[in-house]
């Protein structure tokens, strides 16, 4: 019962006025960027962060977490309707959606996505009250010990999903923690990496960092690649579904949601892997596998609840641990700590509204994107036949003003420009920017932490290795990296990552 | 000696710069012991791990196994009128205001487009102009200086 008292509290934060307001506005904004054709979650994510930092920290992340969906939800309209996807969780989407609305069965597509979304928001909604607090107990048992190798297991979890190189995907998590060095040291309060510039004292502005890495690169890199967009132009009608489609959809998006829910848990788990295998799942499970690919709806339920489900039960790890278990929620953990808020298992007892509030703003939120955006979709149309050579310069004077008014200063947005030409080069040489984000935002966590633990062993590393839990998560650390070093599975990781 | 892999060499060197780098300038901190690190003695770990990580990229851009990849096509037009357009906005808002800044800020970065018109670019950036004033002077109250400051003026 007492999760339902503290649910109610997180009602009575969420259903404010204001709060309402501000999950509206940020579900709105969150699909209008979001749709657009390339910009994802993480970019749409860096792009509006400035746009909360006027709020108190309870409104700033309800905003923040509608963004997180509106975003997510407006790249799967983008992936149906122009079968370009906004981030590679919606790829799967494209699969299957695109041939629907190319069958004229867009709406019915768009239908699916939103609700399957629906029903796996409010499961994760209360798979994350449920876990929330017996988890948050565990970490305050938590040593420097557990922290350093829990943080090594999410830091190496995330390179699972990065495609391409193992070693340069573990390079980008050790230049990430690096670049987290960046300022003074808390400890000694000596200046670390800072040329001199008086700037850098504070560190490194995440801010910057992010919205160089993913925003300004994205927008040189598309600008190189002419692509040539595929827009329906089609009408779409029929937001209804039939009854048999409903047979049809209703298990897939169970299966989706559990697949979701508890993949979105693990570290370097999210939407991405989520939704690729519900897909998987769904062709096992079909008895005509041959259909997908062709405009099955079941290739659209089941990936797109399982990406809303993992989205969601993501922040588990994040609000529990500490522990961002994938660049979005690195982004979010970057954004909690920009209000003045450390994310871990202090906040549910230090700051029950705050949490609580978040965790009912999600099913409010989700529960306005189904309300609006199916009546909307025609303004999300429109949107996408602006062409992208007025969108850009937008983008750029918001990422501008935004970084601006971080610290109102403007040395922050020429430091932007620099990580977006220090993230051109890594696009150039297929380094993923997403565990360089993860490993800075965990350096300074991981490097006062490993401090804490080699102090209270004098200097002897085994206090890692003895103590139980620590030990169990060098253990799967250490499985996970030679899983993926073995040749058998290299090959099934970059078949996957093919398909 | 041929280079086969043309990107992870280069990712390998970007490493090993990057790692040796750390390594030097944690030298400058105190470094410390494992029991009592200092602020170097972290920084000077990751350092020699990413130039490690680096090495191994540079050999297997080497290695005489068939070549993988070619050279990264650059293509400089947009990168740097991107990049300059934003830089030229951090150091002429507070001069010039929002107001200004902002205009030059769209004008310039539409030039990186293959299909830059001036008409619709200008038409755009009187568009945004109205749009940020009314967001974030009207609607968020940003202190931001509007139009020029005459500080330029008076020494």
């Amino acid at each position: 019962m007492e999760l339902l008292a503290n649910l109610a509290l997180g009602f009575e934060t969420a259903v404010s006025p204001m709060n309402l307001l501000y999950c509206l506005t940020g579900a709105l904004i969150g699909t209008l960027i979001g749709v657009l054709p390339g910009i994802g979650p993480v970019q749409t994510i860096a792009i509006l962060l400035p746009t909360t930092f006027a709020l108190p920290p309870v409104s700033a992340l309800i905003m923040l977490a509608g963004i997180y969906y509106g975003a997510q939800y407006g790249g799967s309209t983008t992936s149906i309707l122009v079968n370009v996807p906004g981030e590679a969780s919606s790829v799967v989407t494209c699969l299957d959606g695109h041939q629907m609305a190319r069958q004229g069965r867009g709406g019915t597509a768009l239908t699916i996505a939103a609700l399957g979304s629906f029903v796996a928001g409010c499961f994760a909604t209360v798979v994350l009250a449920l876990l929330a607090v017996p988890l948050a107990e565990l970490a305050f048992r938590f040593g420097p010990a557990e922290y350093v190798s829990l943080m090594l297991f999410g830091l190496v979890g995330s390179v699972v999903l990065a495609s391409g190189s193992l070693i340069k995907a573990v390079g980008m998590i050790v230049l990430g923690l690096l670049l987290g060095m960046i300022g003074t040291d808390v400890t000694s309060g000596a200046h670390r990496f800072t040329f001199g510039i008086p700037e850098l004292a504070d560190g490194l502005g995440f801010v910057s960092l992010a919205m160089g890495l993913f925003g300004i690169c994205d927008i040189i890199s598309s600008l190189e690649t002419r692509e040539a967009r595929d827009i329906l132009k089609a009408r779409i009608s029929g937001f209804w579904l039939s009854r048999k489609e409903i047979r049809d959809s209703a298990p897939a998006v169970l299966r989706g949601t559990l697949v979701g829910s508890l993949l979105g848990i693990l570290p370097g788990g999210g939407a991405i892997l989520s939704s690729f295998t519900a897909y998987m799942v769904e062709k096992k499970c079909s008895r005509e596998p041959e259909t997908f690919g062709k405009g099955n709806i079941r290739g659209v339920a089941g990936p797109e609840s399982a990406n809303n489900a993992a989205a969601q039960t993501s922040f588990v790890p994040l609000l529990t641990l500490g522990i961002p278990p994938n660049v979005v929620l690195a982004m979010m953990a970057g954004a909690m700590m920009i209000h003045g808020i450390q994310p871990g298992p202090r906040v549910i007892t230090s700051n029950p509204s705050l949490f609580w509030g978040v965790i009912a703003s999600m099913w409010v939120g989700n529960l306005m994107l189904v309300l609006l955006n199916l009546p909307l979709i025609g303004v999300w149309v429109r949107l996408l036949s602006i062409p992208y050579r007025l969108l850009y310069p937008a983008i750029l004077v918001f990422c501008c003003i935004g970084l601006y008014s971080v610290n109102n200063n403007t040395f922050d947005i020429a430091l932007t420009a620099f990580c977006g030409l220090f993230g051109y080069v890594l696009h150039k040489l297929d380094c993923e920017p997403a565990p360089l984000i993860l490993g800075f935002v965990l350096g300074p966590m991981m490097e006062e932490n490993l401090r804490r633990g080699m102090l209270l062993s004098r200097g002897d590393p085994a206090i890692f290795f003895t103590r139980p839990l620590s030990l169990l998560f060098l253990a799967l650390t250490a499985g996970l990296l030679i899983a993926m070093a073995l040749p058998g599975i290299r090959k099934r990781r970059s078949r996957a990552f093919e398909q | 000696m041929r280079i086969t892999r043309p990107k992870d060499l280069l990712t390998g060197a970007l490493f090993v710069a990057f790692g040796l780098g750390a390594m030097a300038l944690s030298l400058g901190v105190h470094l410390g012991t494992a029991a009592r690190m200092g602020p170097g003695y972290f920084p000077f770990a990751l350092g020699s791990l990413l130039s490690l990580l680096g090495g191994v990229l540079v050999v297997r851009g080497l290695r005489p196994a068939p070549a993988r990849g070619g050279w990264p096509a650059v293509n400089a037009k947009p990168l740097l009128i991107v990049l300059s357009s934003v830089l030229l906005f951090s150091q002429l808002l507070i001069p010039l205001g929002l107001l200004l800044s902002t205009a030059l800020l769209v004008v310039v970065s539409s030039l990186a487009s293959q299909e830059f018109r001036w008409r619709e670019t200008l038409i755009n950036a009187a568009a945004l102009v109205a749009v940020v004033v009314a967001v974030f002077v009207y609607c968020l109250e940003f202190p931001i200086p509007l139009g020029p400051s005459f500080r330029l003026l008076s020494p």
